[in-house]
């Protein structure tokens, strides 16, 4: 667990919604990116935003944090204007493509994101310090980031959102093609930061993350939202692909086991197969029927409830068809 | 409304310092601003009778002109290609913040390099007549070929070369019709016309009438011209980035 609770002061405010969008809109010529989205985010929340490529995620997230104006409807960022720099000043950003100064040191690269904030240097050189330290960064402050490898560069682009203390973070595939120990860093920050208040806008296309880490997410596919809602809620919504992951010690075809009665679809997964049906229970006997049968032994048998993976397939194709 | 205005200048002045540590500050920038200008004023001059005091005025705006529009056009395209474009963006400076940071490092730089022709200039004794209106005209002049080479960027490009390659084809042609080779007296009326066009010819001529001792056209007019294009050349930067810099992500 890190300590962020001593250096981020908790938020406090009365109004209730740190996110308030309306209508949302953007357009690339004829393509419509973003097609008059409405939603609106708590305080204190994590909330996911997902999609797949291409559905007007990076847009959104765009147009919140005030790099882009929308062509139609409004946000509002802590009440201020999407764009305001009363909106750009509350919001700490980790942008999809973004890269710290790869020519200026670790150091360098705060102390110019907290003088771009207007965050006294006495306060910034503190924040700095305590950063550095909390992401592992403290030995390599002083070199320049060009030496740094991925999961550290990423480590610091995500201390240079917060050294302005923001009450929002709008964190834009914060972890992606990160190796372990540095998602893991992240992941604890996210949660760190959240237990002290902070507000957290996670774009991302891994959906154990967004399933551990977020309150609620919200689905857009083709520029429109199609869900929006706690991850259990939403898995609860696609109930009926439950599925069953069973091995065998030795060969059995998908066919024969597409053959089974109640089974849907079934996917070879490595060493075992997953059978996607809406009565898990009458598929177990059908497996174990067959098994007597046959000359082959069930080595491990699984029912698995429908995970969000499966409901953002479930709802993205179901949108698209 | 003025503490924000304050608040945008000083963020101004911090990507000021950004540019120039990261793209001002490195010694083949600093030697090419002297010495391109410099050797293209020698091919010129080198072989012809020509007195110093002639020489010097040209040469102190060739390296002005130069040093103010030779990294300047190309930041925009380095942060683009660099992916900082978008998280400067996201912080809370505007736009106009922005362009008056990177003319601002383009000033300084272009202000630094052009104390060098003016130290050589005094060593080998080319007299100063008037030094504060030199002094002015070479502030004004750095923030006007600065906002220049600002414009020269607009194009929303991550090359670096393209807007290279469109800045020379326009900064060549407005050092042969500035009057740095030829003056103005000695120009055909077609020519002075073509010459007017262009803010180097009026910094030019406050240099010969502080150096020589006299221009072609009155300071106060050599004066009110720099102004002019230096408001109508920021004005103009501001509003091109302020189109094109969203498209660049």
């Amino acid at each position: 667990m890190l300590q962020i609770d001593k250096m981020m002061p908790t938020v406090r405010s009365n109004s209730s919604a740190a996110i308030e969008v309306s209508d949302l809109t953007k357009r690339y010529g004829e393509l419509v990116a973003v097609d008059h989205i409405s939603f609106e985010v708590k305080k204190g929340e994590i909330f996911g935003f997902l999609g797949p490529n291409g559905a007007g995620k990076t847009t959104t997230v765009r147009m919140l944090t005030g790099v882009i104006k929308p062509d139609g409807g409004k946000a509002l960022i802590m009440g201020h204007k999407t764009g305001s720099l009363k909106a750009k000043q509350v919001a700490g950003v980790v942008p999809e493509t973004s890269n710290a100064y790869v020519d200026l040191s670790g150091w360098d690269n705060l102390m110019l994101m907290a003088d771009l904030y207007g965050v006294p240097a006495s306060r910034a050189r503190k924040k700095a310090t305590w950063l550095l330290d909390m992401m592992g960064l403290a030995q390599r402050r002083n070199e320049v980031v060009k030496t740094y490898s991925k999961g550290m560069k990423q480590r610091l682009i995500l201390a240079m959102a917060i050294i302005s203390d923001p009450e929002i973070l709008f964190l834009d595939e914060p972890t992606s093609g990160l190796d372990v120990q540095s998602a893991r860093l992240i992941k604890e920050l996210i949660q760190d930061l959240n237990s002290a208040g902070k507000m957290i806008f996670l774009t991302t296309h891994d959906m154990d993350e967004a399933n551990q880490l977020c309150d609620r997410v919200a689905i857009i596919n083709h520029g429109r939202l199609i869900a929006i809602d706690a991850p259990e809620k939403l898995r609860m919504a696609v109930s009926s692909v439950h599925s069953v992951e069973v091995s065998f010690d030795g060969e059995v075809s998908t066919e024969s086991l597409a053959r089974l009665d109640r089974v849907e679809a079934v996917k070879k997964l490595g060493d075992k197969y997953r059978l996607y049906t809406a009565k898990p229970g009458e598929v177990v006997v059908s497996l174990v029927n067959r098994v007597c049968s046959d000359r082959v032994r069930i080595v491990s048998l699984n029912i698995l409830a429908p995970s969000l993976e499966d409901a953002f397939v479930a709802l993205t194709e179901r949108k698209a068809k | 409304m003025l503490i924000t205005l304050l608040q945008q200048l000083r963020r101004a002045v911090v990507i000021a310092r950004k540019d120039i540590r990261i793209y001002y500050c490195k010694g083949p920038v600093v030697i090419f601003g002297v010495l391109l200008p410099v050797f293209l004023f020698l091919a010129f001059v080198v072989g012809r009778d020509l007195p110093i005091d002639f020489m010097m005025p040209g040469l102190l705006g060739m390296i002005l002109f130069f040093t103010a529009t030779a990294i300047s056009p190309a930041v925009a395209p380095w942060e683009t290609q660099a992916r900082t474009l978008e998280r400067l963006m996201s912080c809370p400076v505007t736009i106009p913040t922005i362009i008056l940071g990177d003319i601002l490092a383009s000033f300084g730089f272009g202000l630094a390099i052009s104390v060098v022709p003016i130290l050589v200039g005094l060593a080998i004794g080319v007299p100063v007549h008037h030094p504060i209106i030199l002094a002015t005209a070479i502030v004004l002049a750095a923030f006007c070929l600065s906002s220049l080479g600002l414009i020269f960027s607009a194009p929303p490009t991550s090359m670096p070369s393209t807007i290279m390659m469109l800045s020379a084809m326009v900064k060549f042609p407005i050092v042969f019709i500035s009057g740095i080779f030829i003056p103005l007296s000695q120009l055909p009326a077609w020519g002075r016309g073509v010459s007017y066009i262009s803010p180097l010819t009026y910094f030019t001529d406050i240099a010969r009438h502080c150096i020589q001792g006299q221009g072609y056209l009155p300071v106060t007019v050599d004066f009110l011209a720099l102004g002019g294009f230096t408001m109508l050349f920021t004005a103009l930067a501001i509003r091109l980035h302020q189109q094109t810099m969203p498209r660049r992500l």
